[in-house]
């Protein structure tokens, strides 16, 4: 009902009426780099506000509330003040690495958000490697933090720039296992695939204990991946002023800013994809009034709502948390996450051998 | 289409290659790899074998490369420059690059490519999860297998090496 297959296929077809198949083609990755380019924008602007607000919130504040309605346009204004700023300059940084940085986080969270799949037929890149691609690709936002860290010649700075380069590199293992856990129940790695094997039920509920074992463990792995609070100990305010981007101002700094919201936006969509089902409804198998009730909610709204819900969860964990030391994040990681990862991994495999999971 | 961009990514792999082995700043260096390493990759993604393209990306530009930049970050200066290389270092390895590349464009000029209509799709997940597991023909599972029995002699190596010992951590705490 809420299909937007035959709306991209009407358009695919005329442009390739009115076009040579090269042009074409040419004319479709230019839109949807248009279209992806003012998603992240948009995401930056929006998620900021929330933060601020949801922060505000737990802290008994009102947040933002001067510049539109509630405070709406703060962030608005916020860019074009980061639009307005002087780019500073550190003088002895190695000003080449230092330009290249933020543009390899960046990139890299743009490429990331391309495989998201929004509705049914609405999704750019549906590749057959779905979340090896993700954690690939993630894998190389690290290099630009430990970049920015370097070039800046500063010692708060590289102290960032090493904490997180231990903790990504540590966390990425905790994520891709408890994924690949989810693998094992999926039976595919293709995004489109992971969401159709979940009509009739998500898999954090057809899934069972492991399910929610991987669920839990995959979303702390990837706050951590992400540098969010309690684990955000690369740009510790406190004690390290702003961390690996200390020295960066004006646009530069706001790459890294909106990078880091993407990043959560990016974590949510995959928690959503793989453990809630995606775009698809909340089905309960058997009851078909109910089902049919809740296919009226365009996926779309669905799809959104699950990722709501959980970028809230990450916000939650953000201002209810102290920061963690860098022992006990790596002793964490090290020592409870990977082996609770390991033992889930084999629980799973165990009751999809013995077919003890919904669905089958 | 494809073929401008193939050139596109041909000529990063060229050009950064060259910049890495040429550049005295160490970092700089290091990252003129991880461009290779990701053109690479791009190479890989453009002929559909997305697998090794996100293995290369992985495994080379998020993992090897992470950890370069990490010791260069543990032990260099920010205006630490590499003194360049005697004029006698510069020629051998010259020679060596040009007769290595002279043997490579010979052996790939020398063989005949067979062209197939049908588009190969090897680089699927399932089959390489297939093959690598398998011990019958064309099997990977004993070359897989030794393989991680080295990986885990060098994790307990590293850990043994990077362990205090015992009564060390008695005084220092």
């Amino acid at each position: 009902m809420y299909d937007f297959t035959d709306l991209v296929r009407s358009i695919h077809e005329s442009l390739v009426a009115s076009l040579s198949p090269g042009m074409a083609a040419l004319v479709e990755w230019i839109i949807i780099g248009a279209i992806f380019l003012g998603f992240f924008a948009l995401l930056g602007l929006v998620l900021v506000y929330v933060e601020r607000k949801v922060c505000a919130f737990f802290q008994l504040r009102l947040g933002p509330m001067r510049v539109g309605f509630w405070g709406t346009a703060q962030t608005l204004a916020d860019t074009l003040k980061l639009l307005l700023k002087e780019p500073i300059m550190n003088k002895r940084a190695d000003k080449f690495l230092f330009n290249f940085a933020p543009f390899i986080i960046i990139i890299s969270s743009l490429i990331v958000l391309s495989v998201t799949p929004f509705a049914p037929g609405l999704q750019a890149f549906d590749i057959n490697i779905g979340l090896f691609f993700v954690i690939a690709i993630s894998s190389i936002g690290v290099v630009g933090i430990l970049l920015a860290g370097w070039a800046s010649n500063n010692k708060y700075s590289l102290i960032g720039a090493m904490r997180s380069g231990a903790q990504i590199v540590s966390y990425e293992l905790s994520v891709g296992l408890a994924l690949m856990t989810m693998v094992v129940l999926t039976g595919s790695l293709q995004l489109s695939e992971i969401i159709a094997s979940q009509a009739d039920g998500w898999w954090i509920f057809k899934g069972h204990i492991p399910a929610f074992i991987a669920f839990v463990l995959f979303i702390v792995a990837s706050t951590a991946e992400v540098n969010r609070g309690p684990f955000d100990l690369a740009e510790a305010e406190s004690e390290l002023t702003a961390g690996f981007h200390t020295e960066y101002s004006g646009m530069k700094f706001a790459f890294f800013f909106l990078a880091e919201f993407v990043n959560m936006f990016i974590v949510a969509v995959i928690a959503a994809t793989v453990f809630l089902g995606g775009w698809m409804p909340f089905h309960i198998g058997g009851l078909d009034g109910f089902n049919q009730i809740m296919d009226f909610i365009p996926p779309i709204l669905w799809f959104f709502g699950k990722v709501a819900f959980i970028i809230f969860l990450m916000m939650w964990f953000k201002w209810t948390f102290p920061r963690l030391r860098i022992d006990q994040l790596l002793t964490l990681e090290w020592k409870y996450l990977l082996p609770l990862n390991l033992m889930n991994i084999v629980l799973m495999a165990f009751v999809v051998y013995m077919g003890w999971y919904f669905g089958n | 289409m494809e073929r401008i961009i193939f050139y596109i990514f041909a000529a990063a792999i060229i050009l950064f290659s060259l910049f890495s082995v040429t550049s005295t700043r160490i970092l700089r260096a290091a990252i003129y790899l991880f461009l290779v390493l990701v053109s690479i990759a791009g190479l890989y993604f453009m002929l559909g074998y997305h697998f090794l393209g996100a293995v290369q990306l992985t495994v080379y530009a998020g993992g090897i490369v992470v950890l370069i930049i990490f010791s260069i970050l543990l032990t260099e200066q920010i205006d630490s420059r590499m003194p360049a290389p005697k004029l006698g270092t510069m020629i051998l390895s010259g020679a060596v690059a040009v007769i290595g590349a002279t043997v490579s464009i010979f052996a790939i000029t020398g063989h005949n490519f067979e062209t197939t209509p049908e588009t190969v799709n090897a680089g699927t997940v399932e089959k390489v999860g297939e093959r690598l597991l398998s011990y019958g023909e064309g099997g990977y599972v004993l070359p897989f297998e030794v393989i991680s029995v080295l990986l885990l002699a060098a994790m307990i190596g590293a850990i043994v090496i990077a362990k205090r010992p015992k009564s060390d951590e008695q005084t220092s705490e």
